[in-house]
């Protein structure tokens, strides 16, 4: 028997369960009235780390100010920072209300500033925010970016997890170098994202269905808020995404919004959607969208990023639809799929004649300039400035994705 | 169990009991330290005499076959695992000696599957005393809680040969399952309706064995062509409807892993076998059927079209990629361990340069040399590998036994034996500090590769040496594992075990390498 004491006041569940599922756990509250934390462990891991598990359970818990409960943890190998947020959701759906800080310790070290605006962005991996064991080992694959995901790829009824999980893996997930960003939702749900997210410091925000300015503005002007209260105090850089009709229509203005936006890109499902045309493979209903993007984006001085190739297993349609991106004048486009990364680089890279080209050019400028020439020659040829221009931004380029080294430079 | 048994550290620091199941061990001594002596073991004489002239050997059934083998009360019966687990014949002569009334009896098969789970009740019933044989999945919990009434022995494939041909394992009676077979014993598994490819693990018991029962659901007429088991070894041969189930003997097809991680690793792997200049005409690898040992195949594949590089001779566990291989001129002989699916199975019942092999040639140590060392690099997996190099196979990291050795202590003699192995699985580190069983030393294993980079054994300065210009992630072991330790929140806890030996680990030469302990309670 139950007593009237420890009869639940309120019961809260977070996380996956089933056979197939790894790295994450299941965890049920129970909110009672007296009899302590009563906690339940089962765990595929338990002789391995069934101390570590109580612990952090224990240290969540008391951080929301639960100090009776019942609680149930079936655990399939998920990491600290997974079982942090799946029992800190469980515990405020039961109806926690404590204030306290129920965020893991850091296991990567804060950033010290915000990335370059221009740096090397060819590839940006979806990591879907609620699902942390896609996020653990993304760093090895390389991206230019990963993107936790806390819209399109999260159920509406698990926002709230999304939004612990997301944040737990900016302070405990080793990106290896990758720009960290994070997808938020709509307006204004977006908003309750940014409060969760900015105080961890993520590199670059994108918004998604973006269709004005003003929008840009906003979201600008909230992560100023929340950072001037618990932000790292360095910018966070934004890129827009045009997924409608308007969206496309007010390119610049929203490219050209605020100082913070380095990227403007396009989501084609929702675009091809909003047309009422199918979306196909050679994408020649999307052709306007994309040029637009581009010529907007160049036209604010910030990099056109392109949407994803949705076909997983084909590599060489993959290629063609970067390579044909990049001659369109995009920068870099989104993955859906760790080997798509690579396959992006190697069509986002100039090739070695490009680059032997461009090497002439820039060192043909250098000697006309030591020379006080006004004019740059290379051979019999005259080379315009604008050639000079697009040829030292190919080195830059080049350099950064490692296919210059000294000794050919 | 029962009763207290006498321990002895052995040359890598592992207690080992003196003895196993009555028969007094050497603990392991070193590589190639342990030299015996003597004679190898030799079956008795037989004569024609005593087998009928016309060929024929049949008998109406396996009990009737068992019972003129002189089946009694705690003899050694072995089968093999070519039906891998498809196959029905283990459990068919098990449950007819039952029938016969045979107590005690020592189950001797060269590998273990799910499908023979029943042995379980076996030994409940007391007609099953114990193992000598790899045991997975429930029979090897049911070993590790301590309920099975003798100790388990574990050995490789190389190691089973030897201990039937050094006298330590006397075989009373062999069963072996057969695809095709004629009157007179000549046997194949290469076609009929259960065909599975090579017979070799059955190659040794049709040799050393006391008694020979052929069983087969495909009886043709004499001769059996080709034969692989020799009728002159065999006394009896039944017929049966059906030895197993063809849908789990071969896979249909064998699956490339599609975990972009497990993806990463065998992509490691090939671009260090080119890097390290081992991948260059005429050489020789094998890989085993795993989701990233056939990864590893595709990539190592593209590599050498690239190069224009082709092999002598790859070494299977055979599948649809190495077949590939062999089609497209790229290696110019597969020598077959055990074949895998339907494509292989097809492949080395029709292509002269697709050769069965056994654990006698490509493995056995006590032989005038084996292929292993003759193989230039090896990709082979592991549940655990420590800083020492050292690698466990057979448990898992709450010590509990769950996998056999299979061929794997064998191929450690390769040129360059890798590990391709993730660095965790879920919250399991598989980079540790120790090993929980130790089934291979560290000297033996040359580079270690993971998705967080490839570690090289510090022994191998000329494998150091020869990528030390590439761009591949090599790093020490250690700074992989302190990575994943913080990334799993700290170490794992030990395994809690008792005191009790339940299984030991054979090392290739007979000596013992480690042991088995009963698991705690939880």
């Amino acid at each position: 028997m139950v007593s009237e004491a420890e009869r639940a006041t309120g019961r809260g569940e977070a996380g996956p369960v089933g056979g197939d599922v790894r790295s994450d756990l299941h965890a049920a509250v129970e909110l009672t009235k007296s009899g302590g934390v009563q906690l339940e462990i089962q765990s595929k891991v338990g002789a391995m780390y069934g101390d570590s598990i109580r612990q952090s359970a224990e240290s969540v818990l008391a951080a929301v100010g639960v100090k009776n409960a019942r609680v149930e943890i079936t655990d399939q190998g998920g990491l600290p920072f997974t079982i942090a947020a799946r029992i800190e959701a469980a515990a405020k759906r039961a109806g926690a209300k404590g204030k306290g800080d129920a965020r893991p310790e850091r296991t990567v070290p804060p950033r010290q500033g915000p990335t370059a605006r221009d740096r090397l962005r060819r590839s940006r991996l979806y990591l879907p925010g609620n699902q942390p064991k896609l996020m653990i080992n993304a760093g090895i694959h390389h991206p230019d970016g990963v993107i936790l995901d806390l819209e399109d790829s999260v159920h509406p009824d698990e926002k709230d997890a999304a939004r612990l999980m997301v944040r737990n893996a900016l302070r405990c997930v080793d990106f290896m170098g990758a720009e960290r960003m994070v997808r938020i939702n709509q307006l204004p749900l977006g908003f309750e994202d940014l409060k969760a997210v900015v105080p961890e410091g993520p590199d670059l925000i994108l918004i998604p269905k973006v269709e004005s300015a003003e929008q840009v503005v906003e979201v600008d002007e909230r992560i100023r808020g929340v950072r001037a209260r618990d932000g790292d105090g360095h910018a966070i850089w934004l890129m827009p995404i045009l997924e409608s009709a308007l969206g496309i229509e007010n390119a610049f203005a929203i490219a050209s919004a605020a100082e913070t936006v380095v990227a403007l890109t396009l989501g084609l499902e929702d675009y091809t959607a909003d047309l009422g045309v199918r979306k196909t493979q050679e994408g020649d209903e999307s052709l306007f969208a994309r040029l637009r993007t581009v010529n907007a984006a160049r036209a604010a001085g910030v990099q056109a990023i392109d949407s994803v190739y949705g076909d997983v297993g084909n590599v060489r349609g993959l290629e063609e639809w970067a390579r044909r991106s990049r001659a369109l004048g995009f920068e870099g486009m989104g993955c859906i799929h760790p080997r798509q990364i690579e396959p992006i680089h190697r069509a986002f890279a100039p090739s070695p004649e490009e680059i032997e080209k461009a090497l002439q050019i820039e060192a043909a400028f250098q000697e006309a300039q030591a020379k006080g020439l006004g004019v740059v020659r290379l051979g019999t040829k005259m080379i315009d400035p604008p050639v000079v221009l697009r040829a030292q931004r190919l080195v830059k380029n080049a350099r950064r994705m490692g296919l210059i080294t000294d000794s050919t430079s | 169990m029962s009763g207290s048994v006498d321990l002895v550290t052995n040359a890598v620091g592992r207690r080992v009991p003196t003895v196993v199941n009555g028969r007094e061990q050497v603990g392991f001594e070193g590589i190639g330290r342990y030299e015996p002596r003597g004679a190898k073991a030799a079956p008795p004489i037989r004569s024609c005499r005593d087998y009928p002239e016309s060929g024929d050997k049949r008998v109406p059934d396996l009990k009737t076959a068992l019972h003129k083998c002189g089946l009694r009360d705690g003899m050694t019966i072995s089968t093999h695992h070519h039906l891998r687990n498809g196959d029905a014949v283990a459990l068919m002569a098990l449950n007819a000696a039952a029938e016969l009334g045979a107590k005690d009896l020592m189950w001797f098969p060269s590998a273990s599957f799910p499908c023979h789970e029943p042995v379980m009740g076996l030994m409940d019933r007391g007609i099953v005393h114990h193992i000598e044989g790899s045991m997975n999945g429930p029979l090897g919990r049911y070993c590790s809680e301590g309920k099975m009434r003798g100790m388990g022995v574990l050995r490789s494939h190389g190691g089973r040969w030897q201990a039937i041909q050094d006298g330590e394992v006397h075989i009373d009676i062999a069963v072996i399952a057969a695809p095709t077979a004629d009157p007179f014993g000549n046997a194949d598994g290469s076609h009929g309706p259960s065909a599975c490819g090579s017979l070799g693990f059955a190659l040794a018991d049709s040799v050393y064995a006391d008694h020979v029962i052929v069983v087969t659901d495909n009886l043709v007429p004499f001769p059996c062509i080709p034969w692989q088991v020799q009728g002159n070894n065999v006394d009896f041969v039944v017929e049966v409807d059906s030895i197993g189930d063809p849908a789990k003997i071969v896979s249909g097809t064998t699956e490339i892993t599609r975990s972009p991680d497990r993806l990463l690793i065998a992509e490691h792997v090939a671009r260090f076998l080119k890097e390290a200049g081992i991948m260059r005409d005429g050489f020789s690898f094998q890989a085993g059927a795993g989701g990233i040992a056939l990864a590893f195949v595709g990539f190592l594949k593209e590599l050498m079209k690239e190069t224009g590089v082709k092999a002598r001779f790859v070494r299977g566990g055979s599948t649809t990629y190495l077949v590939d291989l062999l089609k497209e001129g790229l290696t110019d002989y597969i020598l077959d361990g055990q074949t895998f699916d339907l494509t292989a199975v097809q492949s080395i019942a029709s292509d002269a340069r697709h050769v069965a092999t056994s654990p006698f040639t490509s493995y056995n140590y006590h032989g005038k040399g084996n292929f292993a060392s003759l193989v230039d690099a090896v990709v082979l997996g592991a549940t655990e590998v420590d800083v020492n190099f050292n690698a466990n196979v057979n448990t898992h990291s709450d010590g509990v036994l769950l996998h056999g050795i299979g061929g794997w202590q064998n191929c450690l003699f390769s040129g360059c034996t890798i590990l391709a192995v993730p660095s965790f699985r879920d919250r399991i580190p598989v980079l540790l500090d120790d090993v929980t069983t130790m089934t291979g030393p560290g000297e033996l294993i040359d580079v270690v590769a993971t998705e967080r980079g490839i570690a090289i054994n510090p022994r191998r300065t000329d494998l150091l040496d020869a990528v030390k210009n590439s761009d591949l992630p090599i790093r020490p072991i250690e700074e992989i594992k302190d990575e994943v330790e913080k990334l799993m929140g700290g170490p794992p806890a030990k395994a809690r075990l008792t005191e009790e030996p339940v299984a030991v680990i054979k090392w290739v030469d007979g000596t013992v390498l480690d042991t088995v302990w009963r698991i705690g309670g939880s």
